[in-house]
């Protein structure tokens, strides 16, 4: 199935800003994370579809994953 | 040399060093200037008038070197709001006062006559002078003939032509050891100095230093303390991108106020974001990190330059460029920061003004996304004092009222920064009940709703969101009397060693046993002080609520309103 991947802040360095990739269908965010060499300690925050999901979070065509490592501001 | 309190009245050109009063001896910061204007002012007095007072406090640890410890609370009743008003900045001035030995610098009076003074605070005292040379110049102007001019290295605080015409917008701007500026932003203090005919304060510490109680227990300490900062990946993640990273962040969560409020996302994010603005700093021979004040170890701040590699902004921060970005559909970065610098100059909070750009765009007073014709008006009308740049300059509210628009965002008439109430459902409560007018700062609860820090509290639902609010009013209003960074707080949330090293330093410098509950029970009293002056002003429970918009317009794309009760909302002063 095809996915839109976006990556943010220094996880856009050597990788990219935003893909459309394909995946097998089973596969969790964890695993997209850990097929991009990302690791998982330094993710801050996950979301699918504009919403916060998990590792374990399976996603199905045509979804959006967003993955930041741990930022803040304000 | 023992801390006393510094008086001015600038009705009779009088100074004076006190004692400082028992009920004032531990507090700081915004515990100090809340607690010297709820026993001092008037609370239904005109803001403007002769009964206010504008109090300056550094924190409880400013001026020691503890890591992150120079922020300088401004306080006052607020000509923007009605309410008590404090608000922080970084800059050297915080730690200068406090090597003066002034635990805080009180302003009160008026002159009768139209003349305009400037004030020189040392650890002798206030002296007063009549200034003429730089009266209705620019802050960037001022700062860099004060710097020119002063003996050795002094802090500058000062009031651009905003806070002269007495603009409700106008803030106060502090002197960072580049000689750029930080700002007092929100709530028209810079109005009150100008209410007080006090175009600037330099502050000469000369060879001033502190005594501290305990000098290992304060180093080691410290030491904890800045471990504990360095460390966390929140920092780092600052120090890099500043606080611009959540541009991406908060338009990805649907978040993003976009086009005065009605969509939560923002085609133009990209261009607009914290990793774009590192590229083109790095590109443009900028500094992508660089500290407002000695001792910061975060260094969120930056120096961007323009195409041409020479200066334009530092402290360009995310508020801002969403304010004039996002809400007013701007994508070019160039632009925003030519309207952050002029903003800068003038002594407006870019905050304020720039929604209430996007309260005009609606109005039709000029097009959504023409930032060229945004900063004209910024340097004109606003600044040639016009009627048009006179209720701009006056906030968002005033905006509002003026053309007749009703999709204002704006609570206690200040305007809502950059989180949608919708969709950030725990910035609702802090948004509504904070004593300040709605401000991010006073209870940051992007940190468990979006960000994955201290917790994690959905944002789209509002389950825990009023304890959530809740929690981090209190503790932010006892960060915000330690003279530290808020920043601190993202360590904080999730290190256990972060907070009782704080603690320590506060014990080590004064010789105390404060515990965490004392630290806790500072924070509630503090609110508590806060709001009954508000209450004394005239304020009700039907003033922490929420504009009407959010109540009944859904925001894409999640397609969501505010859906607390006012009976839940009051439910937030239940301690």
């Amino acid at each position: 199935m095809k996915l839109t991947v976006k990556l943010f802040a220094y996880f856009r360095d050597d990788r990219f800003v935003k893909e459309v990739r394909e995946y097998s269908d089973t596969i969790t965010v964890g695993e997209i994370i850990d097929g991009l060499d990302i690791d998982r300690d330094e993710v801050g925050i996950m979301m699918l579809n504009s919403k916060h999901c998990s590792f374990e979070t399976v996603p199905v065509a045509g979804d959006i994953v967003a993955i930041f490592p741990q930022v803040g501001g304000g | 040399m023992a801390d006393k309190i510094f008086r001015v009245n600038m009705s009779d050109l009088s100074t004076s060093v006190e004692d400082v009063p028992q009920a004032w001896a531990g507090l700081g910061g915004r515990g100090l200037t809340s607690n010297i204007v709820a026993a001092e002012v008037p609370p239904t007095c005109h803001p403007l008038g002769p009964n206010n007072k504008l109090v300056f406090a550094p924190g409880l640890l400013s001026g020691t070197n503890a890591a992150n410890s120079g922020r300088l609370s401004a306080g006052a009743k607020s000509p923007l709001t009605g309410t008590i008003k404090e608000s922080n900045a970084g800059g050297t001035s915080a730690q200068f006062m406090a090597r003066c030995g002034c635990k805080a610098l009180i302003i009160e009076g008026q002159p009768k006559d139209d003349k305009w003074y400037a004030l020189a605070l040392s650890s002798d005292g206030v002296t007063i002078s009549e200034e003429t040379d730089l009266v209705g110049k620019g802050n960037h102007e001022v700062a860099e003939s004060l710097k020119a001019k002063l003996e050795g290295k002094q802090g500058v605080i000062t009031i651009g032509p905003a806070g002269e015409m007495k603009m409700t917008a106008a803030n106060i701007s502090v002197m960072d050891p580049d000689g750029n500026l930080r700002s007092n932003g929100r709530g028209g203090l810079g109005a009150v100095m100008g209410s007080k005919k006090v175009k600037y304060i330099t502050i000469d510490p000369k060879d001033g230093t502190l005594d501290i109680a305990d000098p290992e227990a304060f180093k080691a300490a410290n030491r904890a303390f800045a471990k504990s900062l360095v460390d966390d990946q929140t920092s780092q993640a600052l120090k890099t991108y500043g606080t611009n990273v959540l541009v991406n962040v908060i338009n990805e969560a649907g978040g993003l106020p976009t086009r005065n409020f009605t969509a939560g996302q923002f085609d133009g994010h990209d261009n607009i974001s914290g990793e774009t603005m590192y590229d083109m700093i790095k590109e443009r021979g900028g500094k992508p990190s660089h500290n407002c004040h000695p001792g910061c170890v975060i260094q969120c701040s930056q120096v961007f330059n323009d195409k041409d590699k020479k200066y334009k902004t530092s402290g360009f921060e995310y508020e801002s460029i969403w304010a004039m970005g996002a809400d007013c559909c701007v994508d070019n970065l160039d632009d925003i920061a030519e309207a952050d610098s002029l903003m800068d100059d003038l002594g407006v909070d870019s905050i304020e003004v720039s929604v209430a750009f996007g309260v005009a765009m609606e109005a039709g007073v000029l097009d959504f996304g023409d930032g060229k014709e945004m900063c004209r008006m910024i340097k004109e009308d606003i600044g040639g004092g016009t009627p048009l740049g006179r209720i701009l300059g006056n906030g968002a509210g005033s905006v509002g009222r003026s053309f007749g628009v009703t999709r204002v965002p704006v609570v206690k008439n200040q305007a809502i920064p950059a989180y949608d109430p919708r969709t950030v459902k725990g910035m609702a409560i802090t948004y509504s009940t904070t004593p300040m007018g709605a401000d991010h700062t006073t209870g940051y609860a992007v940190t468990a709703n979006v960000l994955g820090v201290g917790g994690k509290v959905d944002p789209l639902s509002k389950e825990g969101q009023i304890e959530l609010s809740r929690n981090l009013q209190i503790a932010t209003a006892a960060i915000d009397s330690t003279g530290m960074c808020l920043f601190i707080a993202f360590a904080a949330l999730d290190d256990p060693n972060c907070l009782p090293a704080l603690i320590d330093l506060i014990n080590a410098r004064y010789g105390i046993s404060l515990t965490g509950d004392d630290v806790t029970e500072l924070g509630k009293s503090i609110l508590k002080t806060e709001r009954a002056f508000n209450q004394a002003a005239g304020f009700t429970n039907a003033d922490d609520r929420l504009p009407e918009f959010f109540y009944n317009e859904p925001l894409p794309p999640h397609n969501l309103v505010v859906d607390f009760t006012g009976e839940e909302i009051d439910s937030f002063w239940d301690f």
